[in-house]
C-alpha cells in the first residue's frame, strides 16, 4: 500500500498565500522584545502599513508648519538618494556642494555682505533645533573669550528674548548652561518688545534672539527698532551685544512678500540667522539652516576640520550622520520654482489665509489674533472667555479629521487660550472653505453641548425613625441641588508643546 | 498666400528636457534663479549632476547601511512627510518609537520588570546619542558634586584614544574635558587599567567603546568594570561607564551572545547604539538607552502635555522626519533575531573571506582581529617604495572607495586601509575586491617610488645632497604642496573615519 505523505506547509515558503490569509496577521506583532523568528517582506510592510493607518493625516494636519507635500519627481530624488550618507563628504562631493550652493543661496536672499563670488559661512542641520543650538554656541563662545581676555567672570552667560520663544530655546539655555531671560507678553502684544528687552540686556547677555514669525501668532517681531535700541545701548555701555534672528518660519517668507522689511543682514547687529527648510523652504521634516554673518561671528575652534585625502572640509554640526535627501530636496526647490516661484506659492497661502480669517470673523463667534503680516496662519480665540471652549472646540474638529491644536498663551497671558491654523502650500482655497463649513458644523455641536448639558438632581437625604414604633424608617428631603455637568479639561500650562 | 508660421515659440511643456533650454543654462550656485522651471527638467539636471558621486553601496568607507528591501522604502516614501515631533498628532509613530526603544533596551539586558516601559529615545545618530548620555552624565554628577559642597566647573570623561569625533564634538560643545587613553603599537583600543588609572573625583563617566571605528575591535567592557568597581570602592567616587556600541551594539547581541559588556555590567549606565549601521537602517537614526530613570536626571527632559498625555522628551533635535524610524522597526520586526543573526554571520564570513584573499597577496599585515565589527583593517608589509594612501588612489579608479589613515597617537606611525562589510557586500564583490588590489599591486610596482620628501624631513645627508642636486620640477613642487596641506590638516584631529 502506498502511503501519500500529507505535504506540510512550509512557513518559509509561503510565496503563495496573500499577506491576510497568512498566519502572520494572527500571530501577535513584538511589541517589547525582538521576535526570535524572521516574517516575510510583504507581512512586515502589510503589519506596520495597517497600524500606521491610525496616525493623524498628515496634510490634515493644521497644527504644523512642516512641509507636508512635495512633488513627484522631487519624491524620486529622495528615494534615490535615501542611501546617501550626508556627512561623507569626500565619497558624495556634488552632494556636499549642493548644500554649500544652498548656504549660498539662502546667505543672499538675507542680504549677507557677501562679494558676488565669496562663500558664504553656513551650514546644513536637521532642523531650527540643531541650527539654535549652533548659533547660540558660537555667541556662547565669543562671548567667553572676550570676558576671558578681558579678566572678568564668565560663569554666568544669559540669553534674552520673548516669552513666545519656540522650546528649542529653552533646551538651549537648559543643555548648554545659560539663562534664559524671558521678556513678558501683554495683552494684544503677543510678541517680544525691543525696549523691554533692551532693558534687559546686560553684561552677561551673550545675545538678544528676536523671532521672524512667532510660532503663537505668526507675527514678525520688529528687528529694525530692536536694532536700533540695542545699537544706542551698546554705545553707552561698550558691551558689543548682538542679535539673533530665529526666522525659522519667516525666513523663507519675509524675502519675498515683504522684501522691503529690513530684518536680516542689513542690520549691522544681525550676526546669524536660523531658517527652517522644512517649513516654508518646503522640503519634508529633517533640514535646517544656519548662516553666519561672516568667519568673524563663528569661532573657530568650534569647528571641526575634517581632512580627506588633502581636502580641508570644516564642519560645525551636532549631528553626524544623517540622510542627504533633505539637502537635495532643498535644493531641487530652489532651482525648481526660483524666486517667482516661491513668491506664488507664499502669495496663494496669504490668498488663503485671507479667506480663512475672513470666514472666521463671519462667524461672530471669534475675536482674531493673528496679524495680516506675517507668517500665513490664522489664531483665533473665542469671544466667550470660557477657557475650556477652545479645547473643546479643537476635539469636535478632530471628528472631521482636521487637526487644530489649542494651547494658553504664555506668560503674562495665561487666561487666553487659542486655536491655530497654519495654512502651508498644499492648504487651497478648497480646502479652506471645507474647513470653514465644518467650523460652523462645530460651532453648532459646541452650543448644544453648552446649552443643554444632562441635568443632575442631587438630593441629600435624612433616614430618621418613624412616627409610630414598628412603622418603616423615614426619608426626608434635606437639600436639593441642581447641578450642570463639571467637565474638566486639562489646561495646557508651562511650556509646552511642539507649538512649533 | 497663407503664410504658414514657424513654430518658433512652441509651448515649453512638450519639449523633452534635452531638448529644451533649461538643459543650456548654468545651475544658479551663489543666487536663487528668478524664474520658476518645469519639475522634470529639475528633476534631470539633479539627477544628471548626482551620478558624480560616489556609488554609495561601493563605498567600502563607511558602516551606514546603504540597501534596505523595496518594501521598507516604500514605508520610508509613504512616511517621508510625517513630521516625527508631533506626538499628539501621529500616535501610531511615536508608539513604534516606543517599542523600538523596549525591544533595543531587552535586547541590551536592561534590567526591567515585566511589564515597565524602558528608559530611552530615538535620536539622529550616534552623535545626538552620545551628547545627551553625556549630558545626563554631566547633570548627575554636577548635581552630586553641589549636594557635598565640591566644586563642579571641572568634568572630565575618560576615554580612549581611538575614539570617533562625536566624543571631541561632545567635550568642546558641552565644555568637558577629554582625557584620552593614548594607544600603542599592537593595542589599538583603550586600556582598561590605563583609563582607570586616569579617572579622578571630576570624571562624570568612563567612555568605552564597543566596536573601534579604527579596526572594528570590542573593547574589554567586563576588565573596566571590575576595575573600575574596584576603585569606586576604595575612592566612593561612584564613577560610571557609558558604552558607545554604534557599530557594536547590534553585532555582539547575536554573533557573541555571551559577552558581557551591556547592562548586565552593573557599572554601565546608558548604551548608545547606531540604527543606521548594524541596525540595517538608512542613514539618520540612532538610540540611546539608560538603565533606570535615575541615571535620567528629570530637569533634562521637557514634559510636552497633549491635551492630557505627558510625553516625555529628551532630544537635541525637534522636527525630523519619521521614516528612519519606522524602518527600525520594518527591520526589528522583519528580520526577529534569527534575522540579523543570519545576516551577521554572513557578515562574519565575507570578512573572512577577503582577509584570507588579502593575506594571500602575501603584502599585507592584517591589523583587525577576527571577533567585533565584520571589517577587515588592513597595512602594508613593505611602505618604502608605496603607501597605503596611494593604494586607496588607485582603488578608486575601480569605482571603490576604500579610505586610508593614520592611527591616533601614540600610535600615529601606523597607516591603515580599512574595508567595512555591510549587508550588502557578498561574497562575490569581496573576491572582486581582493582581485581589484591584487591589479593595483602590479600597477604600483610597476611604479617609482614616492618622493623622499614624505619622510617628515627626515632625510640622510646622501639623499640631501641628492635632493640638493636635483632642481625640483613642476610635479614635484605639486607635490611638495599637497604633502604639506595635507599634514597640516592632518595635524588637526580629524577624520570623520567613522
Amino acid at each position: 500500500m502506498v502511503l501519500t505523505q500529507v505535504q506540510q506547509l512550509d512557513e518559509g515558503s509561503s510565496y503563495t498565500s496573500s499577506v491576510f490569509a497568512s498566519r502572520y496577521v494572527q500571530d501577535p506583532v513584538p511589541r517589547y522584545e525582538l521576535g526570535t523568528s524572521s516574517i516575510s517582506k510583504e507581512a512586515a510592510y502589510q503589519l506596520i502599513h495597517d497600524e500606521l493607518l491610525l496616525d493623524g493625516s498628515p496634510r490634515l494636519n493644521l497644527a504644523s508648519f512642516v512641509t507636508t507635500w512635495m512633488e513627484p519627481e522631487c519624491d524620486r530624488l529622495m528615494t534615490e538618494t535615501a542611501n546617501k550618507n550626508y556627512v561623507d563628504m569626500d565619497e558624495y562631493p556634488v552632494t556636499t556642494e549642493l548644500q554649500n550652493r544652498c548656504v549660498n543661496i539662502i546667505a543672499r536672499l538675507f542680504n549677507v555682505p557677501l562679494n558676488v563670488k565669496e562663500a558664504a559661512v553656513g551650514v546644513g542641520t536637521v532642523g531650527s533645533s540643531e541650527a539654535i543650538m549652533l548659533a547660540g554656541l558660537a555667541f556662547k563662545r565669543r562671548w567667553q573669550n572676550r570676558r576671558r581676555a578681558e579678566g572678568k567672570p564668565y560663569d554666568k552667560p544669559n540669553i534674552v528674548t520673548g516669552a513666545n520663544v519656540q522650546v528649542c530655546c529653552e533646551k538651549f539655555a537648559r543643555y548648554f548652561e545659560v539663562e534664559l531671560k524671558e521678556v513678558k507678553l501683554r495683552e494684544g502684544f503677543y510678541v517680544m518688545d525691543p525696549e523691554k528687552a533692551v532693558e534687559m540686556v546686560d553684561e552677561n547677555t551673550i545675545c538678544v534672539a528676536a523671532i521672524l514669525g512667532s510660532t503663537l501668532t505668526g507675527e514678525f517681531e520688529d528687528v529694525k527698532l530692536l536694532n536700533n535700541l540695542l545699537t544706542q545701548k551698546n554705545k553707552r555701555t561698550g558691551w558689543d551685544t548682538p542679535i539673533h534672528v530665529d526666522a525659522a518660519s519667516g525666513g523663507f517668507i519675509a524675502p519675498f512678500l515683504y522684501p522691503e522689511l529690513e530684518w536680516d543682514f542689513r542690520l549691522p547687529l544681525v550676526k546669524s540667522i536660523n531658517v527652517s527648510g522644512h517649513k516654508y523652504g518646503l522640503v519634508y521634516a529633517g533640514v535646517g539652516w544656519v548662516i553666519w554673518r561672516s568667519k568673524e561671528d563663528l569661532p573657530d575652534e568650534l569647528i571641526f576640520h575634517i581632512n580627506y585625502l588633502g581636502a580641508d572640509q570644516p564642519t560645525f554640526t551636532l549631528n553626524f550622520s544623517k540622510g542627504s535627501s533633505q539637502i537635495i530636496a532643498q535644493y531641487y526647490q530652489f532651482l525648481r520654482l526660483g524666486f517667482e516661484g516661491y513668491r506664488n506659492v507664499m502669495n496663494n497661502c496669504m490668498e488663503s489665509a485671507k479667506i480663512l480669517r475672513e470666514g472666521l470673523d463671519a462667524t461672530g463667534r471669534f475675536d482674531i489674533i493673528s496679524k495680516e503680516q506675517g507668517v500665513p496662519l490664522v489664531a483665533f480665540s473665542f469671544k466667550e472667555r470660557d477657557k475650556t471652549l477652545a479645547f473643546k472646540f479643537s476635539n469636535l474638529l478632530r471628528r472631521f479629521g482636521w487637526i487644530v491644536p489649542a494651547y494658553t498663551l504664555p506668560p503674562d497671558l495665561e487666561n487666553t487660550t487659542v486655536l491655530r491654523v497654519v495654512i502651508r502650500e498644499d492648504f487651497g482655497r478648497t480646502l479652506a472653505e471645507k474647513f470653514l463649513s465644518h467650523v460652523k458644523m462645530a460651532l453648532k455641536e459646541l452650543d448644544s453641548m453648552i446649552r443643554a448639558p444632562v441635568p443632575t438632581i442631587r438630593y441629600t437625604i435624612e433616614f430618621g425613625p418613624g412616627e409610630n414604633a414598628g412603622d418603616e424608617p423615614m426619608v426626608k428631603v434635606v437639600k436639593q441641588e441642581v447641578g450642570g455637568i463639571q467637565k474638566s479639561v486639562p489646561l495646557l500650562s508651562g511650556k509646552t508643546k511642539g507649538v512649533c | 498666400m497663407a503664410l504658414s508660421k514657424t513654430a518658433s515659440q512652441t509651448d515649453v511643456s512638450i519639449h523633452s528636457t534635452f531638448a529644451s533650454r533649461y538643459v543650456r543654462t548654468s545651475l544658479p550656485r551663489f543666487r536663487m534663479p528668478e524664474e520658476s522651471i518645469p519639475k522634470e527638467a529639475a528633476y534631470q539636471i539633479i539627477n544628471d549632476e548626482l551620478m558624480l558621486d560616489g556609488n554609495p553601496r561601493l563605498n567600502l568607507a563607511s558602516f551606514v547601511t546603504t540597501w534596505m528591501e523595496p518594501e521598507c522604502d516604500k514605508l520610508i516614501m509613504a512616511a517621508a512627510n510625517k513630521n516625527y515631533v508631533d506626538m499628539d498628532e501621529y500616535p501610531v509613530t511615536t508608539e513604534l518609537q516606543n517599542r523600538c526603544v523596549n525591544m533595543i533596551a531587552h535586547l541590551f539586558n536592561a534590567p526591567l520588570g515585566e511589564s515597565e516601559a524602558a528608559v530611552g529615545v530615538g535620536t539622529v545618530g550616534s552623535s545626538e546619542a552620545i551628547m545627551l548620555a553625556g549630558l545626563a552624565f554631566k547633570r548627575k554628577w554636577q548635581n552630586k558634586r553641589k549636594a557635598e559642597g565640591k566644586p563642579f566647573d571641572k568634568p572630565n570623561i575618560v576615554t580612549g584614544a581611538n575614539v570617533q569625533v562625536c566624543w571631541e564634538k561632545f567635550a568642546r560643545y558641552f565644555e568637558v574635558e577629554l582625557k584620552e587613553v593614548k594607544l600603542r603599537d599592537g593595542y589599538y583600543v583603550m586600556d582598561p587599567e590605563k583609563a582607570v588609572e586616569l579617572v579622578d573625583e571630576n570624571t562624570i563617566c568612563v567612555a568605552a567603546i564597543l566596536g573601534s571605528t579604527l579596526n572594528g575591535e570590542f573593547e574589554d567592557v567586563k576588565k573596566l568594570n571590575e576595575l573600575l568597581t574596584k576603585k569606586n570602592q576604595e575612592t566612593g567616587w561612584d564613577t560610571p561607564i557609558h558604552v558607545d556600541a554604534a557599530s557594536g551594539g547590534f553585532i555582539a547581541p547575536f554573533l557573541y551572545p555571551e559577552l558581557e559588556w551591556d547592562f548586565r555590567l552593573p557599572l554601565v549606565k546608558s548604551i548608545n547604539v547606531s540604527g543606521h549601521k548594524y541596525g540595517l537602517v538608512y542613514a539618520g537614526i540612532g538610540w540611546c538607552i539608560w538603565r533606570s530613570k535615575e541615571d535620567l536626571p528629570d530637569e533634562l527632559i521637557f514634559h510636552i502635555n497633549y491635551l492630557g498625555a505627558d510625553q516625555p522628551t529628551f532630544t537635541l533635535n525637534f522636527s525630523k522626519g519619521s521614516s528612519q524610524v519606522i524602518a527600525q522597526y520594518y527591520q526589528l520586526i522583519r528580520l526577529g533575531y534569527e534575522g540579523y543573526k543570519n545576516i551577521m554571520e554572513n557578515c562574519r564570513e565575507n570578512a573572512t573571506v577577503l582577509k584570507q584573499g588579502l593575506e594571500r597577496t602575501g603584502r599585507f599585515d592584517i591589523v583587525s582581529k577576527d571577533d567585533g565589527v565584520p571589517l577587515v583593517a588592513f597595512s602594508l608589509k613593505d611602505r618604502s617604495r608605496h603607501d597605503e594612501f596611494e593604494v586607496s588612489d588607485f582603488l578608486r579608479r575601480f569605482g571603490w572607495i576604500v579610505p586610508a589613515y593614520t592611527m591616533p597617537p601614540d600610535a600615529q606611525h601606523i597607516t591603515v586601509l580599512r574595508v567595512v562589510i555591510r549587508e550588502d557586500f557578498s561574497r562575490t564583490l569581496a573576491e572582486r575586491l581582493v582581485y581589484d588590489i591584487e591589479k593595483v599591486l602590479h600597477e604600483l610596482d610597476a611604479l617609482p617610488p614616492k618622493q623622499l620628501l614624505q619622510n617628515g624631513g627626515a632625510t640622510t645627508t646622501a639623499a640631501a645632497a641628492m635632493l640638493a642636486a636635483k632642481k625640483p620640477s613642476a610635479e614635484d613642487l605639486q607635490r611638495s604642496v599637497t604633502e604639506h596641506w595635507r599634514k597640516f590638516v592632518l595635524a588637526k584631529k580629524t577624520n570623520g573615519v567613522c
